[in-house]
């Protein structure tokens, strides 16, 4: 529910969708939409609440569950997946699902799709 | 105060993240198992908090702090967004990391963590420069 809060005030206020892939590849790349206050600050906030949540409650930050060669293979994938489809689980499941996007709601049905079939058939070898 | 509420709605968004503990990369993993549905709570909690807020934002002309709103107008449901789809699935699948529990576990400092998230943004890098309207 404070996700739901956290990206209706992104909405409200700044009027931007609190995607978290869209905001990081349209902050790292050159945009043309004055968007790019918006997206640095809001990583700057969500990465520094990373650090001092990570001392606060360390037992709310779970060890990874892969090695760290599968761990960089799933990192490009995530990366070009989400660039490529538009959005992540934040931005087409929170946001998009909420609006009505049926482009997000197919989004999210193919990823979580997918992404079971991936953790059955890693757990079977 | 634009800034300042952007950075604030990104400290809500990851004590949100860690809060339901979606920082823990185990419990998504469990969730795509089908053994544990936090994941489905979280989401619809998100989802039910934002709908209003979404609606809301069809009314208004603009938002409070800036000019207009910048929203996807794409309907298109097209071979990028299944295949981009396809790709995040096999991704988030390998290592219960997505974008924004990724960027908030970078926190910890934990060198594999950084890899992931080193990795993802090379792979959108790669995305804009071998496409670059995306």
């Amino acid at each position: 529910m404070l996700i739901g809060l956290a990206a209706a005030i992104a909405l409200i206020a700044n009027g931007r969708i609190a995607g978290i892939s869209g905001t990081l590849g349209k902050a790292l790349h050159a945009d043309d939409d004055g968007g790019r206050p918006f997206r640095v600050a809001f990583l700057v906030g969500l990465i520094a609440t990373g650090v001092v949540g990570a001392q606060l409650v360390p037992g709310a930050f779970g060890a990874n569950v892969a090695g760290t060669a599968q761990l960089a293979i799933a990192g490009l994938l995530v990366g070009v997946g989400t660039t490529l489809g538009n959005g992540c689980t934040s931005g087409h499941g929170v946001c998009g699902i909420s609006r009505g996007s049926k482009r997000s709601l197919v989004a999210v049905i193919v990823f979580m799709g997918t992404a079971m079939v991936t953790v059955a058939v890693r757990g079977a070898l | 105060m634009k800034p300042a509420t952007a950075a604030f709605a990104g400290v809500l968004f990851a004590i949100g993240l860690i809060v339901s503990d979606m920082t823990s990369p185990g419990r998504i993993v469990g969730f795509l198992e089908l053994s544990d549905p936090t994941l489905m709570f979280v989401m619809g909690g998100a989802i039910g908090v934002y709908a209003p807020f979404a609606w809301l934002a069809r009314k208004r002309r603009s938002p409070l702090f800036a000019r207009s709103f910048h929203l996807p107008r794409s309907n298109a449901i097209d071979l990028p967004l299944v295949a981009g789809a396809v790709i995040f699935g096999v991704g988030w699948g390998l290592s219960g990391l997505c974008p924004g529990p990724a960027l908030v576990a970078s926190g910890t400092g934990r060198l594999d963590t950084l890899i992931f998230v080193g990795a993802m943004i090379a792979g959108i890098a790669f995305c804009k420069l071998a496409k670059p309207r995306v």
